[in-house]
């Protein structure tokens, strides 16, 4: 019986071959191999923004320059992945499948973006508890009975909701500008940022993880989840080119 | 020179460079922080959390309670490692719903306790990462309060302080709710008032020198009436 059935036979167990025929111990992706970086979400005045770079480094390469990180689920759901892009094609295809599956049934009923978060903490928490887990780090972002929902799941299956969520140097680098741009617009109008102004806010943040995040690049996608109804979108990729003017002065 | 080189085994080795790939260890376990305090009286229990969520240095939110409410009569607190709070939370609502169907009746603050430790037991050998608190009410009626090792040890108790700012807050509370080491101590019994003060108080001193504590408190108020919630800013620094 293999490993894979749960039950492992003892003719495997290392100390009962002869020497030099030792099998090592079961071993499993200890390590992330081609990684993106972090992603950047928050909620707007009619929906949610969410975007992330196109880059699939390799260790310090930068080997894959345009791989989207964006995945959108259904008309109401959008997903984005930090960590192993492996995994995350491997999970891909199992979302894609359930997707598939769940229209078939032509019922009327979709994955919400709450659901799937939910299936997604226990997928990642159980391939954790058998120590194999899948490196990555998920946004979810969509709408749950016509509310905006973001989520965040790592690779443990820690999980949590919030109207801001970014991953990696972003929770850094972004997250301060973010709040700074919220909180402003809330103080002086007491109103949520709009889509053009929610836009800017993201464009900066990404203009600021291609400067400073070694693993970023200037190439990216933008969600939109939209709260009016209208379906999500996620939108052909952009080239950001920053301002190098000054990048003399930094030594 | 800086691309020193040494020889070993008639290979050359890059001293500069790092010998290998960069290696991530994986660890199951991650430490979210988070506190709990919960207090027990006579016809009354309280408990409470404070709602930052974080990850080493960085909060994950501002929002996130650690108070789960069982039943009529019990509220539990658990911090810790997330990730297992979310799955053993998620088991014990699954079992209290067996039970449920299976005795009509709800649990007793004295099941839920019993099962708790059962199933933390359970997992000896690869534990859930949790500090637990239970407030409930007996039989009775008035307060008790059980608190929790991660692998299922489980002691009764009239107060309780637990998570990051635990053993920052339990002194404070043998002092002040345990009237412990006093020469006079006061005769008249916890009131509800006097309980959710403390609270406040502990939950404001911890907030000062422990990292992992701020934000906000939630706390819920359990008498035979029901279960009342209050929430309480904390410094979100």
């Amino acid at each position: 019986m293999n490993s894979e059935g749960g039950v492992r036979s003892f003719d495997s167990f290392a100390t009962s071959l002869p020497k030099g025929e030792r099998r090592n111990p079961i071993t499993h992706t200890q390590a992330p191999v081609t990684t993106g970086t972090s992603i950047i979400a928050f909620e707007y005045d009619g929906g949610i923004l969410m975007a992330a770079d196109m880059l699939g480094s390799y260790g310090s390469l930068a080997r894959y320059r345009s791989v989207p990180r964006l995945l959108k689920v259904n008309d109401k759901t959008v997903i984005g992945c930090m960590g192993d892009y492996a995994d995350f094609q491997y999970l891909q295809a199992i979302i894609e499948q359930m997707e598939v599956d769940e229209a078939c049934k032509d019922d009327g009923f979709q994955t919400t973006a709450r659901s799937l978060h939910s299936w997604l903490t226990r997928v990642l928490y159980n391939k954790r508890c058998k120590f194999d887990p899948l490196w990555t780090t998920f946004v979810v972002a969509g709408l749950d009975q016509d509310k905006p929902f973001l989520g965040f799941v790592d690779k443990l299956g820690t999980a949590y909701t919030d109207p801001i969520i970014t991953t990696g140097y972003a929770s850094m680098l972004a997250t301060p500008l973010i709040r700074k741009a919220v909180e402003d617009k809330l103080k002086d109008k007491n109103e949520k940022l709009t889509l053009a102004e929610a836009r800017k806010v993201i464009e900066d943040s990404l203009t600021l993880m291609y400067y400073r995040d070694a693993r970023a690049s200037n190439k990216y996608q933008i969600a939109i989840i939209p709260s009016n109804g209208e379906a999500s979108i996620i939108e052909e990729p952009k080239t950001l080119l920053g301002d190098w003017s000054v990048a003399h002065l930094i030594k | 020179m800086a691309l020193s080189m040494m020889e070993s085994n008639n290979r050359l080795i890059y001293n500069d460079a790092g010998q290998g790939p960069v290696q991530h260890q994986f660890s199951p376990y991650t430490d979210n922080g988070g506190s709990i305090v919960a207090i027990g009286g006579p016809g009354f229990a309280i408990i409470a959390s404070d709602t930052r969520l974080t990850s080493g240095f960085a909060i994950y939110t501002r929002e996130q309670g650690k108070l789960h409410s069982l039943t009529n009569a019990a509220v539990l607190g658990a911090s810790g490692c997330w990730c297992d709070v979310l799955s053993l939370t998620r088991l014990i609502q699954a079992r209290m719903k067996l039970y449920k169907h299976e005795h009509q009746k709800d649990m007793s603050a004295a099941a839920l306790a019993q099962m708790l430790s059962t199933m933390l037991y359970g997992r000896r050998f690869f534990p859930y990462y949790v500090s637990n608190v239970i407030a409930g009410l007996d039989e009775e009626g008035n307060g008790v309060v059980y608190s929790y090792d991660p692998v299922g040890h489980c002691d009764k108790n009239m107060y309780h302080a637990g998570g990051s700012s635990g053993a920052l807050l339990q002194p404070l509370l043998d002092s002040q709710i345990g009237l412990k080491n006093m020469a006079i101590k006061p005769t008249a019994p916890l009131t509800v008032e006097k309980a959710l003060q403390i609270t406040k108080d502990v939950f404001t001193s911890a907030a000062e020198r422990d990292i992992k504590c701020g934000d906000g408190v939630i706390i819920r108020i359990i008498t035979k009436d029901g279960i009342r919630e209050e929430t309480f800013k904390l410094r979100f620094d």
